[in-house]
């Protein structure tokens, strides 16, 4: 490991009012890797992202991206530096269209190269292409998936923070999706994965990480997880 | 004929003023869920700012259209330098705060204004200038003024101009990803502070501009004069659909067209018994009516409560 890291967090502490919903995360991302963060529903994998990009206030430990804390900073003003996350759910703007999605993917940047990048995206999601111009809101799960990692390759992310991407979403569609995650993070994007599908968050990954109950409780290299009986007990179903 | 269109016109004249006001209020709350009550005393401030500087340099020897044209990006600056400001000063602070918190701060906004206002200018109504020509242009029948057609045009290049910026600028689409999703917009980089900003002041231009004609149209100003039309311009936002643009225009304009052709037919209706001073009626009724029948109002979607 030769890589810098560029994401640290550090024995990270998160409250809703008076429940601990993260008591103690861990965990690194290096440069070029795709890193799974798998655990059940509730484990606390999506409140350890949203502290992460300031969507959720941080109750302890340290958050370090490319060096520097980040605690207490505004998701705005971290995308700036290409910290980008797709949330959970998606959230695309449904009542704009496509395009006006990528647009906002977009918005910190103001160089002349943005539309040159909606076509690379396009180039990845055909069928985003075919519908630019309907309103996302009018789009099926999956497309809509395939939207919001689009708007965020648009911010051009050094580390790019998927939440979920394949909840919710059929077998056909979650191949696709993890073909494409397989593959923005073959182009070069550093890929953080939080993901309830663990076989499969774990086959991409270079590294990964267990969360049980606000806590990361194991970790290593994905196929050395993947092979672990503990993992495959309670996250694969052997 | 001629009677329904004079009144036609006038109904237009004063919803589009109403259009101008409702979207401010619409864009406010479409962002940040607030009603500002103090939105209809920005266009007061905006009117009075005019009326002091045409008042002012009525002995300059311009032209009486070349002074209101002045006094237009004056009372437009100091409006949107105002609501700037009641927003920083006022709503921010309480933004996470329960909802009524910042909609009663908004009236007691719009009370200290209004004070402020009349001890500032007086508390006597003023005559506003008659600045254009005040010859009615007869198309043949149907008598439209001056003022009346530059209110129209005046309406359509800003509407138009607004809709511009909202569909087709980088700020607009901001704004819309704001309203629709304020997380989703900041994980894009959106700063929720720039962006509310943005609103107040686009808001405060529109009440200015909105203020200076309807002073322009009835002729005083004094420093109540807020506080009708903006509740006109509140209930038109309403009935259109509160948080949607084009849904202000509308209720604005049926809101107007109510009005002036409800008043003008009502003593023909009634023999005399009730007489045009009853327009107000005519506008709260018709409210009424669409909140009944369709309490999301006329283009608005059906939503659960935000609060």
């Amino acid at each position: 490991m030769t890589q810098p890291v560029l994401l640290k967090v550090s024995a990270l502490k998160v409250a809703y009012g008076g429940i601990q919903a993260v008591k103690g995360a861990t965990f690194e991302v290096r440069q070029g890797e795709l890193v799974s963060l798998i655990g059940a529903n509730g484990a606390g994998k999506t409140t350890t992202l949203k502290a992460v990009t300031g969507l959720q206030p941080v109750a302890g430990g340290e958050v370090e991206y490319l060096g520097q804390s980040i605690k207490g900073r505004g998701a705005w003003d971290l995308v700036k530096q290409g910290l980008v996350m797709v949330p959970e759910g998606r959230g695309c703007f449904t009542r704009m269209t496509i395009t006006e999605n990528l647009l906002m993917g977009a918005y910190v940047r103001d160089d002349n190269e943005i539309e040159a990048d909606i076509e690379k995206v396009f180039a990845i999601f055909p069928r985003l292409k075919e519908r630019r111009d309907q309103l996302s809101g009018t789009m099926s799960g999956g497309e809509q998936q395939m939207l919001a990692m689009g708007r965020a390759l648009m911010a051009r992310p050094k580390v790019l923070l998927l939440d979920e991407p394949s909840m919710g979403l059929s077998p056909i569609m979650v191949d696709k999706i993890f073909e494409v995650v397989h593959d923005i993070h073959q182009r070069g994007t550093t890929v953080l994965l939080v993901e309830q599908n663990a076989s499969r968050a774990l086959e991409l990954a270079d590294r990964g990480y267990v969360m049980e109950s606000g806590e990361v409780t194991m970790s290593g290299p994905a196929r050395q997880l993947l092979d672990d009986p503990k993992v495959k007990a309670a996250y694969l179903g052997e | 004929m001629d009677y329904f269109l004079e009144l036609f016109f006038g109904g237009l004249t004063r919803g589009s003023i109403y259009a101008l006001i409702a979207l401010g209020y619409t864009m406010v709350y479409g962002i940040i869920g607030l009603i500002n009550f103090a939105h209809g005393e920005v266009l007061m401030i905006g009117a009075l700012v005019s009326w002091t500087f045409t008042t002012a340099m009525a002995g300059s020897g311009m032209p009486g259209w070349v002074l209101l044209l002045l006094s237009v990006p004056l009372a437009v600056l100091v409006c949107c330098a105002l609501n700037f400001s009641i927003e920083k000063i006022a709503y921010r602070p309480l933004r996470s705060a329960p909802r009524l918190s910042p909609l009663i701060t908004a009236i007691g906004m719009s009370l200290l204004l209004q004070t402020l206002a009349m001890i500032i200018w007086k508390p006597n109504p003023k005559p506003f200038p008659t600045l254009l020509p005040p010859d009615p242009i007869d198309l043949g029948g149907p008598v439209i003024t001056i003022t009346q057609c530059l209110i129209l045009g005046l309406t359509v290049v800003i509407l138009s101009a607004l809709m511009w910026l909202v569909n087709r600028t980088k700020l607009g689409r901001a704004m819309r990803a704001t309203a629709e999703n304020p997380r989703v917009a900041g994980l894009m980089g959106v700063k929720p502070d720039f962006v509310i900003s943005a609103t107040f002041v686009i808001g405060a231009a529109l009440a200015a501009v909105a203020g200076i004609m309807w002073a322009a149209n009835y002729g005083t100003v004094q420093h109540t004069m807020g506080f009708l039309p903006g509740l006109k311009a509140f209930t038109a936002a309403v009935l259109g659909g509160i948080g949607n643009l084009a849904g202000a225009v509308v209720g604005a304009l049926v809101l107007g067209l109510v009005e002036a052709l409800g008043a003008g037919y009502l003593g023909e209706l009634t023999g005399g018994v009730f007489g045009s001073h009853y327009a107000d009626v005519f506008a709260f009724a018709t409210l009424i009516l669409v909140l009944t029948l369709r309490p999301q109002g006329l283009l608005g979607e059906r939503v659960a409560d935000r609060a």
